[in-house]
């Protein structure tokens, strides 16, 4: 869990550890088409619905597209970079081009209640887990 | 019809560090471009997750340094599970020659990516010399 902090590094370095602690977990590894696919997802759990983030900086919102289907999420689009012409380029390492992932989440999902938030070249998806896969309280008699 | 490339992943680069800080939270180098007109000098950086005002941009002994701060307040409550980045601040500096006229660098922000367009002195745009 992702604690607060005072300290706003003391807060960072948490946060990456806590990241770090579950880099090459195998949850939803047999569906995301794997680590190396574009663009980059982290998957948070937060009470009992999920959260998929990406890195889309550049990607202007007119051109990224989601679609969601049972447990699987669409998630493409493109790039674009308009150079100046006349310019000449001294340093050029940003990539454009076109994407195409899916997620598959290994859960029950609800995929008509998704919300995507896009902000600062961040795409935050807010999973809600399905009715039925949501954990029952049993009485005991 | 031309066919787009497909996009890869590129991997976060760490600051490499002078200092060492006394907390070792990692800070990454902006994935940037610069390009050059007779006008002005344009770096463009990315910084997915840096908000507006958790920019520093500033010139020091000709030295241009950009620092983006993410907010991780928006990671509270969230247990992470499946993870294949790390975020965290970035952070990097250019060196930058005495052409720039430093009181007219601007700067825009948009979908994590910061355009600075650093205008070149009067003196040091090139001109045209008549041949009579």
């Amino acid at each position: 869990m992702v604690t607060r902090f005072n300290d706003p590094f003391e807060a960072l370095f948490a946060l990456q550890r806590s990241l770090d602690a579950r880099l090459g977990s195998e949850w939803a590894d047999s569906g995301t088409g794997g680590a190396g696919a574009y663009p980059p997802i982290n998957i948070f759990e937060r009470g009992d619905d999920f959260v998929a983030v990406m890195e889309l900086p550049g990607v202007d919102k007119n051109d990224l597209q989601l679609q969601a289907k049972e447990s699987t999420i669409r998630i493409s689009g493109r790039k674009a970079i308009d150079y100046d012409r006349g310019a000449s380029i001294h340093r050029r390492e940003r990539i454009s081009g076109s994407f195409d992932r899916t997620l598959t989440l290994p859960i029950g999902i609800d995929p008509d209640r998704i919300r995507a938030e896009y902000r600062d070249g961040v795409l935050a998806l807010f999973i809600p887990r399905a009715e039925r896969e949501k954990p029952r309280t049993i009485k005991i008699t | 019809m031309a066919t787009q490339p497909e996009l890869q992943v590129q991997q976060k680069r760490e600051v490499g560090t002078k200092q060492e800080s006394t907390i070792p939270a990692r800070r990454y180098l902006p994935v940037t471009d610069i390009f050059e007109t007779d006008q002005a000098l344009t770096v463009i950086l990315e910084m997915p997750g840096v908000s507006r005002d958790s920019i520093t941009v500033k010139t020091e002994n000709d030295v241009l340094t950009i620092e983006g701060r993410v907010d991780y307040g928006t990671y509270e409550g969230l247990q992470p599970l499946y993870i294949e980045y790390n975020v965290g601040d970035y952070l990097r500096s250019f060196q930058i020659s005495r052409e720039i006229d430093q009181s007219k660098i601007s700067a825009e922000l948009k979908d994590g990516v910061m355009t600075l367009v650093l205008p070149k002195a009067e003196k040091a745009k090139p001109r045209k010399i008549p041949v009579n």
